[in-house]
């Protein structure tokens, strides 16, 4: 049987003179009917490169294909070359038998046109449909991908759907004519865990009714477990190891897919969660911070005159402790509260109500601010104009220091200690690669030696080999400087590498707190248990995904509304759980901005 | 609170502002009303004759006293007399304003009609020589003064082939409107050329910009040809930025086509008002300046109108 | 010297750069008297005099030097377009960072009194402050610099609005850096790229205002030549001496593209972000 579609020697290069910048060297693979493909590899991979050259966007992106075939059998019999069709012939092609799906899709739609129109757009292209006839066919495709109220749905703009919402939209747009291949490049990259796994699950049961193939574009290869036929490992550009996918898994060939299965994160229901440093195996009982009933509200103003009429609960009550060297792990998904919760304790967001208390140890030491923080996107975090030795100069300076012989050779003692030489000083952030700027982030967090740091998404924007090594690291210092880590975070196979304890908050308030092992590997909560469930793992690859289409709750609610004070069972030594209202009774408010 | 009512309730308030700075510039320039209106002429007055004079146009009163009553009258319709044509200030004023608007109309129509294929055209052939024209073409328009064009228009039509363009009455376009166009055809131009420069350079860069754009590529996944694109996805956006600058050019043409009115001998509010200042006619510099301020302001809550029908985002007030 | 070797790099920043060069020799020269002849002594003998190797540019109607009267005119529109430019960019930083940083309602009432300025139409605006002050080369700075400073205003609140939002100031807030050096270091050093392009086109707008004024008569006052009028006393003269209109008609459009294409260049090298707003 020939391959549906057939890449061979694909070579892609940039610029004026593609053949000296090339990015892809030579990637083959072939792609059967009915078959997924999961394309692997980090960053600069040539992972995306490889996909938008087979339906050939990449001639819009400034690339050039310089070498190689890509054949594709026509629906009519023929085939073609990809990499020598005329742009013509390409556009009958796109969305008739190839189609993508991006990482973006809060971007990725047009702003000033309703989604109706967009979608109609592909029917009106290759269809010939008009009028009413492409309405109806852009209902029955917002139907197919499972958007309630479609009818209502077309007449909206882009700007009122959530991520997942258009992302399912931009599905519906690739899938309206039938494609035998799509595309999807990093499709849920840009999406909370549980919108990922209603893609996901969303995605093979479209593929079971049309039984079209699939290239799926992603960096985690845990991912790829649940949904890929076969697995193609990228790296600088070419391809290092493809196969089966239990034979990739199980079986890897290529020491750069061991790293990628073993030295990354993945996430194993709390069986890979750290064993020293445990609550109680240290003699200091003394918080290094404690939180109590921590509120933070912002007033939603309405009417002519922008008085309150009521206000979105951030966060709703949150209270824990946190105790030297140990880490807690606040979990959440987008909306939860959990970074509000994070920056108020830093006092960059005024707390409406609620205490905090700082260690006394860390509190009466000279010269120290006992909280610092580190943010998630190492590019914003630094100040472009100022020089490495500015930047960590500033804490000092602003604690009535001075940049002196005592402050540089701290500089320098903290820069080895993370990993970078003396010669940085008189560098300029953009130097740096995005993991050496985190690593510089969690320099000058600890230029004051504080004893809690924050670490909001700290790892999440950094690619998953670098996230592993920047996580030892923390791990590394907190052994050495005895330091608290209030660990914000969406992903679960990272807070399981360097939680001590868990805590997971929903609708701003927590709704399960204790031991990390204990809660990943028993989860009392419903709501733990739908975030665990929805976590890709490689060892639960046979599982199917089910289709929850739940919304996050409004958080926005009437002037004076005080929520129901916490019912708290207890499920082991440090394992607690809210106790759930029955079913139904919950207010959930379903809200697609 | 939604944007387009946020830009209504304030539009009074600072509509009232506008009206305040005017009166007060008015009240700055040197030498009181009184002589102002009367000229030398004024000498001869007794003190009694001043005070009576003062007592009879209120200005003997408190300034916010002045001033509410100004504003009362202003409501009423009532900008005051003109002294130079001995007649109210807003008949003066409206019998030019429809040069002035047309004048401007005309130079944004031409603006447009060139300035935004021609952007376009820039952005979709990026780096080739007809791009570097219309680059070259559009920066040099946009550096040249429209007096310095005016004049060179004029040079032109006379030394080489002796025609004088047509000067002194002007005729309304609902009388004849072939001789309006005529007369107005030259100076429009001359507005028009530095501002269809300025929308070539805008639309140009915007566009390349979009053509970058995520949705773009999504467009282009989809199978539309570059066309559509172009002209479908990408125009629509690139048009935003557009606005923005033809509302701001229209403002200025409405009170700033000083020169080009100066040059071509055509009647319009901005020589109103520059001769109004040289023979310190007061009541017609306050009326004429608040008059055109005003005209600005609805301009720019047009733009806003504008903006909120081409991008749903801003409707919503997001932005 | 990195920025300078960028510029000499860049096409238009090269040509920009040696026309901004030369006007600015050209009004040095003319400022220390080092012309062709004097701009005020009036030739009888030689009036309309068309170009030749004495009177490189020709003489007026007096019999003045065209050529020594446009040195001594692009150095008064050069010094009314940099004052002026220089006193809107100072005035505009601080009122756009106060808004920016004080917010609600300092940002509020600042922004609406921007909006009021710029309801005038900016030659009105001129004309307005010239009514009040009488003509002259200091009224024209003062009605151009009251023109710009609300689009200095905007110019920098809005980008000061998106960098007090960005994380390295939020780092700086919880060491708790001080205002001043959270002002300094984060905001406004970062603001330096934007407005030094700003105040490239800025300059080449207000060398056009400049120019519209004196064409009008209430810029500079004669005898001190200026451009505008220069080219103004042109018009009754266009088909004898087209020279008198030529060269000031040249001088003014030539030093606007100067600083056009130098201001091109430099948002191409320091700002390739900004390419959207407004050109």
């Amino acid at each position: 049987m020939t391959a549906l579609l057939s890449v061979s020697g694909l070579r892609v290069g940039f610029g004026r003179d593609p053949q000296n910048h090339e990015i892809v060297h030579g990637v083959s693979f072939d792609l059967a009917a009915g078959e997924t493909l999961a394309v692997v590899g980090e960053s600069g991979s040539g992972k995306s490169v490889t996909a938008l050259s087979i339906n050939r966007l990449i001639d819009f992106g400034g690339g050039r294909i310089t070498g190689g075939s890509i054949v594709l059998q026509r629906t009519d019999g023929s085939s073609t070359d990809l990499a020598q069709a005329d742009e013509a012939q390409l556009t009958r092609i796109r969305g008739a038998e190839i189609s993508m799906i991006f990482q973006e899709p809060m971007t990725s739609l047009n702003p000033v046109l309703t989604i109706g129109t967009q979608i109609e757009e592909s029917f009106r292209l290759h269809r010939g449909l008009t009028g009413r006839q492409a309405k109806a066919a852009a209902r029955d495709a917002l139907d197919r991908v499972r958007i309630p109220d479609a009818a209502r749905r077309l007449k909206y703009n882009p700007n009122q759907l959530s991520g997942g919402m258009l992302q399912r939209v931009m599905i519906a747009i690739a899938l309206a004519c039938s494609p035998r291949i799509l595309i999807a490049d990093e499709p849920t990259t840009a999406l909370d865990v549980t919108v990922q796994a209603q893609i996901l699950a969303l995605l093979a049961e479209l593929k079971r009714e049309t039984g079209m193939s699939m290239i799926f574009i992603t960096h985690d290869i845990g991912l790829v477990a649940g949904i890929a036929d076969k697995v193609m490992v990228m790296q600088a550009g070419e391809a290092v190891e493809q196969g089966e996918l239990n034979q990739v898994l199980d079986d890897p060939q290529h020491a750069y897919t061991r790293h990628l299965l073993h030295a990354v994160p993945h996430f194993s229901s709390g069986r890979a969660t750290r064993i020293d440093g445990q609550r109680g195996t240290s003699a200091s009982t003394e918080p290094a911070l404690k939180v109590d009933g921590l509120v933070v509200r912002f007033p939603v103003k309405g009417g002519l005159f922008g008085r309150a009429t009521g206000a979105v609960h951030a966060v709703d009550g949150v209270d824990f402790d946190l105790l030297p060297g140990e880490t807690l792990a606040i979990v959440g998904e987008s909306g939860s509260g959990k970074s509000t919760t994070a920056r108020a304790v830093l006092g960059l967001e005024q707390s409406t109500r609620g205490a905090f208390t700082i260690g006394k140890a860390a509190a009466a030491a000279e010269g120290v601010r006992p909280m610092q923080m580190v943010f998630q996107n190492p590019y914003a975090s630094l100040n472009p104009r100022l020089t490495v030795q500015s930047i960590l100069a500033e804490p000092v300076i602003a604690s009535g220091g001075r940049t002196d012989a005592r402050t540089l050779s701290r500089m320098t003692k903290l820069l080895a200690r993370v990993g970078l030489t003396e010669d940085c000083l008189q560098r300029y952030p953009h130097e740096f690669s995005g993991g050496q700027r985190q690593r510089l982030c969690i320099a000058r967090a600890l230029m004051l030696n504080p004893s809690v740091v924050v670490l909001d998404e700290a790892v999440s924007a950094l690619d998953v080999s670098v996230q592993a090594d920047v996580l030892e690291l923390l791990v590394d210092l907190q052994q050495e400087f005895k330091l608290a880590y209030l660990f914000i975070s969406h992903d679960m196979a990272v807070v399981e590498r360097i939680a001590h304890r868990i805590a997971v908050i929903y609708a701003g308030q927590i709704v399960e707190i204790g031991e990390a092992a204990s809660v990943l590997a028993e989860p009392r909560h419903s709501y733990t248990r739908k975030l665990i469930a929805a976590v890709p793992a490689i060892d639960r690859r046979h599982e199917t995904f089910e289709i929850d289409m739940r919304q996050v709750p409004s958080l926005v609610r009437p002037l004076g509304f005080e929520p129901q004070p916490a019912d708290w069972q207890s499920f082991g030594p440090d394992h607690l759980a809210r106790t759930e209202a029955p079913d139904g009774a919950k207010p959930l408010v379903t809200d697609d901005a | 609170m939604n944007y387009l009512t946020g830009r209504l309730v304030t539009f009074p308030l600072v509509l009232l502002g506008v009206s305040l700075i005017v009166f007060i510039a008015i009240r700055l320039v040197p030498g009181d009303s009184i002589t102002a209106m009367l000229g030398t002429e004024a000498g001869l007055l007794t003190p009694k004759q001043r005070e009576a004079l003062a007592a009879y146009f209120g200005i003997d009163q408190p300034w916010f006293i002045q001033y509410w009553r100004w504003l009362y009258d202003l409501f009423h319709g009532d900008l005051g007399v003109s002294v130079t044509y001995g007649r109210p200030v807003l008949d003066v004023i409206l019998e030019r304003f429809p040069l002035t608007l047309e004048l401007a109309l005309l130079s944004m129509i031409v603006a447009l009609l060139v300035g935004v294929p021609a952007g376009v055209y820039a952005a979709t052939h990026n780096e080739q020589p007809s791009d570097l024209g219309v680059r070259i073409i559009a920066m040099v328009g946009q550096s040249t003064p429209n007096f310095v064009l005016g004049l060179v228009i004029i040079y032109i039509l006379s030394a080489g082939f002796g025609i004088l363009p047509v000067m002194g009455t002007f005729t309304s376009i609902w009388q004849d409107p072939l001789t309006n166009l005529s007369q107005m055809i030259l100076p429009a131009v001359t507005l028009g050329f530095a501002f269809a420069a300025s929308v070539t350079r805008i639309s140009r860069s915007a566009m390349l910009d979009i053509l970058k754009d995520d949705y773009v590529r999504t467009a282009r996944s989809k199978g539309a040809s570059s066309r559509a694109v172009i002209w479908r996805h990408a125009l629509p956006n690139a048009l935003i930025p557009v606005v923005t600058l033809s509302g701001i050019e229209f403002s200025y043409l409405l009170g700033g086509a000083v020169i080009v009115e100066q040059i071509f001998a055509l009647p319009g509010l901005g020589r109103l008002v520059l001769d109004a200042i040289l023979q310190r006619d007061y009541a017609l510099v306050q009326g004429t300046v608040l008059f055109i301020a005003f005209n600005v302001m609805v301009v720019n809550l047009l733009v806003d109108l504008a903006y909120a029908t081409l991008d749903p985002r801003i409707r919503l007030g997001e932005r | 010297m990195e920025q300078v070797r960028a510029i000499a790099r860049h096409t238009s920043g090269r040509i920009g750069g040696a026309i901004v060069l030369v006007c600015l020799l050209a009004a040095a020269l003319g400022a220390l008297g080092w012309t062709p002849h004097d701009p005020l002594m009036q030739y009888r003998l030689d009036r309309l005099h068309a170009p030749n190797g004495t009177y490189w540019m020709g003489t007026d109607l007096f019999g003045r030097d065209v050529a020594s009267r446009l040195m001594v005119g692009i150095g008064q529109s050069f010094t009314v377009a940099f004052f002026s430019v220089a006193f809107a960019t100072l005035t505009g930083t601080v009122l756009g960072l106060a808004a920016a940083w004080l917010g609600r309602r300092w940002d509020g009432t600042l922004m609406r009194l921007m909006d009021m300025l710029m309801a005038f139409p900016a030659i009105l605006l001129a004309l307005l402050i010239i009514a009040i002050i009488g003509p002259g080369l200091w009224t024209s700075v003062i009605a151009i610099a009251v023109i710009y400073t609300p689009i200095f205003t905007r110019v920098v609140r809005g980008p000061a609005l998106s960098l007090k939002e960005r994380e390295f100031v939020d780092a700086a807030r919880t060491f708790g850096s001080s205002q001043s050096y959270i002002l300094s270091r984060h905001l406004l050093l970062n603001l330096v790229a934007p407005l030094t392009v700003q105040v490239t086109l800025a300059l080449a707008w207000a060398l056009l205002t400049e120019a519209g004024l004196s064409f009008l008569g209430l810029g500079t006052q004669p005898p001190t030549p200026s451009l505008g009028l220069m080219l103004s006393d042109s018009r009754n003269l266009m088909e004898t001496a087209p020279w008198l209109m030529v060269f000031p008609g040249l001088a003014i459009m030539i030093s606007i593209l100067g600083f056009n294409l130098l201001g091109d260049a430099l948002r191409d090298i320091l700002d390739p972000k900004m390419r959207r707003s407004l050109a």
